[in-house]
Order: structure tokens, then C-alpha cells, then sequence
């Protein structure tokens, strides 16, 4: 049987984890409806929020069911799963929708998904296998096969859509995992340093190869305050989002910036800012002590993993949820640049809050099996 | 081992979250009042909403201007990011480099719309609300034009509403305006400007980011400017510029026992509303550039030689100065010699002997000359100065008044360095040579001969001054020099018969002004000379004093007595109830007379 039910299922289940994304899921659902509600005035009511809350009991569902799954069937399959991701994602380049300039969605009749918010985690499921795998011999893993196969192919894959926020993830979820697994500091070493020599003439390639709202926003980040209303407008006006706030913020539906389209992508991206406009610094800093609790949640999972592969997954998932996280709110402060990563749990998207509770499931699954003992069949 | 990469992984994690914080802190705690602050600019908009500018009324009540909505289409600057200029220019109608050029300006502030197009015909209006959905961010604007209900008629006293011009944004009365306003520009509209103006009122609007108006938070109405009721009569005033046809010239008419000014006419004129739609700049260049110069105001600035009617001054000198008996008559031969000159009268072989009286009706030559002669320069230089010439009269239309000239001994010394002439003394006698008057002038000297020598400071407002004081002229001087202009228009013989009235008795004095340069067997209406008629009425009461002159118009008493005259009618019949406009008016004449004392005669009514 695949699905094992187990007593100790129930017993050992990870309700502090499980918890936390429902509490961030709230959080979100409430501020979509403040930051999308339409200002006074207007009847049109737009139902992002209704949709949002679908959305998460669909997404609960699905933690539900994958932690029902032992995982070391993922582990069985990984890399067909990594195989049908980058399928995904070559099918999203041929037959994909447009949309903000970029190829990223899949029409699946009645709804549409992102595929890449699938691939970044069978992306961490198989290369954490591939790591993990039989053959212990790092020097012969981290061979030229191994950074086509999980760095390169893919990379190209998202840059193509263009995808910068996936493509940044990848980047980092293949160092960090790289890194747990304990390949050699001189590999780490000889690939830093070929990578700082090739940075001048790959950024040359790179920056051609950015379409013109990638750069401006390169050129924004850089100064904010060259054209207030161009190119900079995103990052000024988040920041006056989030000043605005004070210490304990407008209140809930009290914000402007949201409502009144100052901010754009405001229930998407920036939708950080509407929360930190309405409920200020002590808001902000409660939403950031639950991704703390999150995080550090995910790093004792992964400590007290029963296996290599459940461990470097662990770590995987953990790590996707923190770079989007320093990604999406070091845009909001305007500390990066605007790249298009939503803040997990908590941005309006339906692909993005399921693969996210999917991940989540994952991390659960992990944490609840951790007694069980593993027999490769 | 593995605890401690996760142990580096969880410092990271917790470095991050304290880095985070420390942003947010400064963020919102340390500058929360300075983004709160700007995120209020963001949201709200203050549009000010015009406030209806005060009517003008003419003595009667007659509505002389109509507050019209001015209409222009602009657009907010939040939506200029994604705005396709060459498909606006299409649609508009005008040229797409004009259109960047208005986009582009230095001095465009953020928050305030452009204005691309202004002056909008309902059918203009119609098409922009039609395809304003193509262009986010385009709308059209509601100002306070003004309508000018008459024209060209008084435009040069009513004046216009135009927009304030660069060297008025220094102006620090001017200040708060936006750099678009309409300001009174002209005449009434510019001396009364802050009172018509009005308050204009604030709304406080939520806006979004696209400058679309989302809802009226607060706001505060406008406060209507206050209207204001001219001393203008605007029959005169139409009478006036109909008798003149394509005639250049001016005339001013003023209420003897007030100083407010009935009619200011300056012709040719120019039509105020081709301002208050705001005016193209090539119309406004071919207005000033209008060789028949139609934006001068001939009534105040231009200064000529009063000809024949300055013997009014010369002969109140010499009555005054005793220097002639009523009675005593000169024998006019045609001219008098003067060294190797002769100074000659206009009627060739000459009027005979000539005693005062006639010599005013007929206007001799000779016999102011020899007046001239027995009272020297200065006696007459004294007596037209008294009489206000050779300085501003102060009517005050914003403009430069001309001061005309009064020559004196001492003025050729200082001036041009030589000694005074007889010769020139017989050309100022009779308002030739070096004398120098604005129609203005002449008008208020009209007015306070015929008002028995009271000065008063003109006025464009009804209701008039107090009056500045008195001419000191004796009283029987006075009423020899009226009854002599009564003669003029007349008794047989008179220069202005032209002038005679069958409704009233009117009094004046023709005069015509030699064009410098002109010779004679040459000729042209460039060197015929110019027309001069000062007159008031009726005799015994006068009600209406004026001056007219007309530019190369040739004598006075064909050319401009007859304006003076229609003038006269126009205020005066309109006067008598009853009578008004009727036959029985003209049949009854002279019907304001001395005769009939009990009846209420208009310099009386009101």
C-alpha cells in the first residue's frame, strides 16, 4: 500500500508547522481583501480574496494528502517527477500564455498554473535524491552531468520564460543543497572563483539578454529616485507603503496606497507593503516572527530527519521559503531589486499558495515519519 | 557535523530576520511621519473650482458681459507614461510636436493637468468625451470665460479676460494664480480685477494613481466675484461707434456735475471675446502690429493739437485778464503779418471787424491772435492749466495716459534752448504750434466750463467723486464763453451748425487740428487734418459734456460735430419719459430749454 495509515500519523503530525502556514494563509487572505478591495465609490467588488479562500481549502487538502504518502516515494520517483517538471516547463516555452511580458502560464482549460511554482520543488525532490543517492563519491556527483542536468537545463529553461524569480531560486537552492550535502570546499572554491572571473563578460550576456523591464528595474533598484513616476514608481511607492504604517499602522482597510493603485501588484508581490501600511511595525514585526518560528521549524526538521534524502529535502524546502521570503520583502524595502517572487503563503495565487502547502506537506511528512524506519524495496 | 551546518543555516536565518526588523524599524518608526506625509499628497488632490466672475453693468443695468463656461482638455501627468502622442495629435487636432512641446515645459508641476487644447466648441467638446477612453488620464475642463455681449462696442473701457502673461507671473498680487489663470487684462476688467474676480473655491479630491477622481472628500464653494455698475451709458456708447463707421478717432463723454464718464470710445476697436477664447498668437500679433493700431486707446493716448477749440482757453484767459472789451471789435483782414510771415485766417478775405461773441461762432483766426498777443504765452500756458490740460486727467485704465504738452516761455527755454517767438504765441492761440491735448483732457475741461468750474476726478463707476476742487473762474466769464458756444452750433454763421439739435440746445466748439508735414496741392487722407468737436448740453443745465476727435477726419465741424451730436441725442431724449424716441420730441424743440423751467431736465434726474 502506498498510503500507510498510522496511528503515530496523527500523534506525530506537525501541528506547529501546520499552524504557522495556516496563520500566514489568513494573514494573506485578509490583507488581499483590504488591498483589492476597490475604493469608495466604486461598486465593482473583485473576488481575489473569495478566490484566494477556495484556494487554500483546495491547498489543504493537498498537504493533507501528501502527508498521507510516505515519502520515500518521492524518493522512488524522483527523477521521473524532476522529469515531467522539466517537461512542464519546455511544454510552458511552446504552448504558454502570455502575460506582463512573460510566458510563464499553462492553460489547463477552466484555470491556468504556473508550471516553474511545481518545478522548483520537484527540483528540490530530485536533486536532493540525486545527491542522497547510492554512490557516495562527491567528486564524481558534482560531475559536469550533474550541473547540466540540475543548474544549466533548467536556468535556461526559466530565463527563456522569462522567469528571474525561479531562475534566482534555482540558482540558490542548487548552492545551498550543494553545500548541506558536503560537497569539498575546493569545488565550492575552483566554482566561485571561474564564476567571479566569467561574471563581467556573463553579465554582458546576461543584461542583452534581459528583456527592457528586467533592466529597468536593475536601473530603478540602483536609484529609485531617478524618475519617480517611471521606472522607480514600484520601490517609492512600496516604501511610502510601508513608512506610512508608523508603529501600529492605518488600521485594517484604512490604507490607501493599495486601494487607490498607488502601489501596483499590490495583493501579488507587494502585497507586504498593504500589510505593513495597515498594521505598521508591530504588525510587520509579528508577520516576520512567524517566518522566523517557520524557518527555524524547517532546520529542526531537517536535523531530525530520519534519512539523507528527507534531510536535504528538508533543507531544500526551507530554503526555497527563506529566499522568497529575503527576496520578496528585501524588494518591498527596496534592499533588491524587483524581481516578480511573491511572499509564500501569504500573496494572492493559487498555483503558488498550492505548490507552497504541497512543499509544506512535504516538510510535515518528513518530521512525522521520522521514527519510522526506512526500507528501500 | 550536520548540527552545525544547520546551526550556520539558523544564524543566517535569525541574521536576516534582525536585519529586517532594524529596516522596518527606521522605516516606520524613525521616518513613519514623513512617509505618512507623502502617502497623503499621494492620495488627495486640491482642484480649484473658479469662481463666477462679477458682471459688469452699464449706468442703466444693461448686462455688458456673460460669465460663459470655458472649456479646454487636459491631461493628468500620472497617465503621460503610457500615452500614445502621436494618436492624441490626431485626435485632437493639432500638431504632435505642439503637443510634446506642452508636455515637455520645465515648468510643468507634477500634480497640476496640462492643458493640450483650449477653447473647445461644444462639437469640439462631444468628440474628446467620445474617445476619451483611448487616451487614460485625458478629460475635459470647465473654466469661467467670459462673453462680451456687445463686441467690439466699448471695448476698450470694458476691456477683457485674458491669460496672465509671462511678466505678470512676477506680479506679486498675482502670486497664488496658476500659471494659466484668466485675469482681467484690460479696461474695467483689469482696474476692477480683484473685485470681480471672486474667491475661487477648493475641493479636496481622493485620486488615484492614474489621477483618476475617485470621490469628493471636502470642499469649499466659490465665493462670486462682485458685479459692478459702470457710470457707461452703452446706448452712447453704441451710437458713438456706429457715427464714426470706419473712422479712426475717440471720444469721451462725461456727467458735468459728477466727473463719472458717460462714454469712452477709442476706435478703431477690437473684439474682446477674440481674447476671452484665448487668443492665437498670431491674432494677437497682427492686432498689435494693426497699422490702424486698434489696441491703442486713442481717448487717453494719443495727443494732438486742439486747433479752433482751444480758443475756448484762449478767450477765458483774455476775458479773465481783461485784456479784451466784450465789445471791442478787431478787424479781421484775412491774416495778420509778422516779420516776413503772415498768420492767416481760415476764412480767405477775412470775417471784417469781429467782436468776441461772433469771433467764437465763427471761429476767427485773427482775433485770437491778437488776443494771444496782448496776454503772452504764459497767461494762456496758466489758464489751460488750470483747466487740467497738460497733465493726466488720472482716469484710471491701466495704461500709460498721455500728459499732452502746454507750452511756455520757460518750457522753450528749459526744453529747447531758445527763446519764445511771438509767431509761436499766435499758433498756440488758437491750439496750433507746440500744444499738445489728449481727448480726455479736452472732455473734462468741457465738463468743468459748462459745470460752472467745478473740478471732479473722473470716474468709469456710477455715482461718481467728490470734487477736487474749483477753476477759479469768475462766474459771469463762464456764462459769456457758454452762451459764445451755444452761438457756435447755433446761430447762423456758427462753425458747427452740423451740430444743432431739434431736441436740445447743445453748446460746443469745433476745431481743426493741421497735420504736420502737409503741404499744400497734396492730397490723401494720410494729410487731411484732424477733426475736433467739444461740446456740452443742454446750455442751461448741462447734463453731458464731451470732446470729440476724429483722425484725419478734416474739419471739425463736418466730421466730428455730427458724432457729438448723436451722442448728445442718445443720452439726453432717452432722458425724457415720455418723449423718448417720439416726434413729438422734435416738434417741440428747443424742448430743453430755459423756457421751461419747472421741467425735469436731465442734468437734474437720478
Amino acid at each position: 500500500m502506498i498510503i500507510k495509515i498510522d496511528r503515530r500519523l496523527g500523534k506525530n503530525f506537525d501541528w506547529i508547522t501546520f499552524g504557522l502556514i495556516i496563520c500566514l494563509s489568513l494573514i494573506g487572505v485578509i490583507t488581499i481583501y483590504s488591498a483589492t478591495r476597490p475604493p469608495a465609490g466604486i461598486n465593482a467588488q473583485p473576488d481575489f480574496y473569495s478566490k484566494q479562500i477556495i484556494w487554500l481549502v483546495i491547498s489543504i487538502a493537498a498537504l493533507f494528502v501528501v502527508v498521507f504518502f510516505d515519502y520515500k516515494w518521492l524518493f522512488r520517483y524522483a527523477y521521473q517527477l524532476y522529469a515531467i517538471g522539466l517537461f512542464l516547463l519546455i511544454v510552458v516555452l511552446l504552448a504558454g500564455k502570455s502575460g506582463m511580458g512573460a510566458k510563464r502560464w499553462l492553460s489547463l482549460g477552466v484555470f491556468s498554473f504556473q508550471p516553474s511554482e511545481f518545478f522548483r520543488i520537484l527540483f528540490v525532490i530530485g536533486f536532493s535524491a540525486f545527491l542522497s543517492g547510492g554512490c557516495h563519491d562527491f567528486r564524481e556527483k558534482m560531475s559536469a552531468r550533474s550541473v547540466v542536468l540540475f543548474a544549466l537545463l533548467p536556468l535556461a529553461l526559466l530565463v527563456k520564460q522569462p522567469d528571474l524569480g525561479t531562475a534566482i531560486l534555482m540558482v540558490a537552492l542548487f548552492i545551498v543543497l550543494s553545500v548541506s550535502r558536503g560537497v569539498s570546499k575546493k569545488i565550492i572554491s575552483v566554482a566561485l572563483i571561474i564564476g567571479l572571473v566569467s561574471v563581467p563578460f556573463l553579465g554582458h550576456i546576461v543584461w542583452e539578454g534581459l528583456k527592457d523591464y528586467q533592466k529597468n528595474r536593475l536601473v530603478a533598484f540602483m536609484d529609485p529616485d531617478v524618475d519617480p513616476s517611471g521606472i522607480g514608481y514600484h520601490i517609492n511607492q512600496s516604501k511610502i507603503s510601508i513608512g506610512s504604517g508608523g508603529i501600529f499602522g492605518k488600521g485594517y482597510l484604512k490604507g490607501t496606497q493599495g486601494p487607490l493603485r498607488f502601489l501596483p501588484e499590490k495583493h501579488t508581490d507587494f502585497i507586504f507593503a498593504v500589510y505593513a501600511e495597515e498594521t505598521g511595525f508591530a504588525g510587520s514585526f509579528f508577520l516576520l516572527c512567524i517566518y522566523l518560528c517557520l524557518f527555524l521549524r524547517g532546520l529542526d526538521t531537517a536535523y531530525l530527519a530520519k534519512d539523507e534524502f528527507g534531510r536535504l529535502t528538508a533543507v531544500g524546502i526551507t530554503a526555497m521559503f527563506f529566499v522568497y521570503f529575503c527576496v520578496n520583502i528585501g524588494m518591498t524595502l527596496s534592499l533588491m531589486p524587483v524581481v516578480g517572487i511573491p511572499l509564500p503563503f501569504v500573496s494572492y495565487g493559487g498555483t503558488a499558495l498550492l505548490s507552497n502547502f504541497i512543499a509544506a506537506g512535504i516538510l510535515i511528512n518528513i518530521r512525522t515519519r521520522r521514527f519510522e524506519l526506512f526500507y528501500p524495496s | 557535523m550536520r548540527l552545525n551546518k544547520i546551526q550556520f543555516g539558523s544564524y543566517i536565518i535569525v541574521a536576516v530576520f534582525l536585519f529586517f526588523c532594524f529596516k522596518l524599524w527606521q522605516l516606520q518608526v524613525i521616518d513613519g511621519d514623513k512617509y505618512r506625509a507623502l502617502s497623503e499628497n499621494n492620495r488627495l488632490r486640491i482642484v480649484k473650482t473658479p469662481a463666477p466672475r462679477g458682471i459688469i453693468f452699464d449706468r442703466n443695468g444693461t448686462a455688458l458681459v456673460k460669465d460663459i463656461p470655458f472649456f479646454s482638455v487636459s491631461i493628468s501627468q500620472e497617465s503621460l507614461k503610457r500615452l500614445d502622442t502621436y494618436a492624441l495629435a490626431k485626435f485632437l487636432g493639432i500638431p504632435e510636436n505642439e503637443i510634446a512641446e506642452k508636455l515637455n515645459r520645465k515648468d510643468n508641476s507634477p500634480f497640476i493637468p496640462i492643458k493640450l487644447k483650449e477653447g473647445l466648441s461644444f462639437q469640439e467638446i462631444a468628440h474628446v468625451e467620445a474617445g476619451k477612453s483611448d487616451f487614460p488620464g485625458l478629460f475635459v475642463e470647465t473654466d469661467v470665460g467670459r462673453e462680451y455681449l456687445l463686441g467690439k462696442i466699448g471695448a476698450h473701457v470694458i476691456g477683457y479676460l485674458g491669460k496672465m502673461m509671462p511678466a505678470q507671473f512676477e506680479n506679486p498680487a498675482f502670486r497664488n494664480f496658476p500659471p494659466d489663470a484668466m485675469i482681467g487684462q484690460w479696461g474695467v476688467e483689469e482696474v476692477f480685477d480683484e473685485q470681480l474676480r471672486g474667491k475661487p473655491g477648493e475641493q479636496i479630491i481622493e485620486v488615484d494613481a492614474l489621477g483618476r477622481e475617485l470621490r469628493l472628500i471636502q470642499q469649499r464653494p466659490p465665493v462670486r466675484g462682485k458685479d459692478i455698475t459702470l457710470s457707461i451709458d452703452i446706448d452712447i456708447q453704441k451710437a458713438v461707434e456706429d457715427e464714426f463707421k470706419d473712422k479712426a478717432g475717440a471720444l469721451v463723454a462725461i456727467k458735468p456735475d459728477t466727473g463719472e464718464i458717460l462714454a469712452l470710445a477709442s476706435l478703431p476697436s477690437f473684439d474682446p471675446n477674440v481674447f476671452a477664447r484665448g487668443i492665437q498668437y498670431r491674432d494677437w500679433v497682427s492686432l498689435l502690429d494693426d497699422n490702424k493700431k486698434p489696441m491703442l486707446n486713442r481717448a487717453l493716448q494719443s495727443q494732438y493739437p486742439p486747433g479752433s477749440t482751444f480758443k475756448i482757453i484762449t478767450g477765458t484767459a483774455a476775458l479773465e485778464e481783461g485784456v479784451i472789451d466784450l465789445d471791442k471789435k478787431i478787424n479781421c483782414s484775412g491774416g495778420i503779418g509778422y516779420g516776413k510771415w503772415t498768420f492767416h485766417c481760415w476764412k480767405k478775405g477775412g470775417h471784417g471787424p469781429i467782436a468776441f461773441h461772433r469771433a467764437i461762432v465763427e471761429s476767427c483766426d485773427v482775433y485770437f491772435y491778437e488776443l494771444g498777443r496782448k496776454l503772452g504765452i504764459d497767461k494762456i500756458n496758466k489758464y489751460a492749466t488750470v483747466f487740467g490740460l497738460g497733465k493726466e486727467t488720472g482716469l484710471n485704465l491701466m495704461i500709460k495716459e498721455r500728459k499732452g504738452l502746454i507750452p511756455s516761455t520757460e518750457w522753450k527755454r528749459h526744453e529747447k534752448k531758445q527763446p519764445w517767438y511771438l509767431g509761436e504765441t499766435y499758433n498756440a492761440a488758437i491750439g496750433q504750434g507746440y500744444v499738445l491735448v489728449t481727448p480726455v483732457q479736452m472732455a473734462r475741461m468741457m465738463a468743468t466750463l459748462s459745470n460752472g468750474g467745478t473740478i471732479y476726478p473722473l470716474s468709469l463707476v456710477k455715482g461718481g467723486s467728490k470734487p477736487a476742487g474749483r477753476v477759479d473762474i469768475k462766474p459771469e466769464t463762464i456764462q459769456t464763453m457758454k452762451e459764445a458756444l451755444a452761438g457756435v452750433v447755433n446761430e447762423p454763421g456758427g462753425t458747427a451748425h452740423a451740430a444743432q439739435s431739434q431736441a436740445v440746445v447743445i453748446g460746443g466748439k469745433t476745431g481743426t487740428a493741421q497735420v504736420i508735414g502737409k503741404q499744400h496741392g497734396v492730397s490723401g487722407e494720410k494729410y487731411m487734418d484732424h477733426a475736433w468737436f467739444v461740446a456740452f448740453a443742454p446750455v442751461d443745465k448741462p447734463a453731458i459734456a464731451l470732446s470729440v476727435f476724429v483722425e484725419h477726419g478734416g474739419h471739425g465741424g463736418s466730421a466730428a460735430a455730427p458724432i457729438a451730436k448723436r451722442a448728445i441725442e442718445a443720452y439726453l431724449i432717452k432722458k425724457q419719459p415720455g418723449k423718448a424716441g417720439s416726434q413729438n420730441a422734435h416738434s417741440n424743440a428747443p424742448g430743453i430749454s430755459a423756457s421751461q423751467p419747472d421741467e425735469k431736465t436731465p442734468g437734474v434726474e437720478e
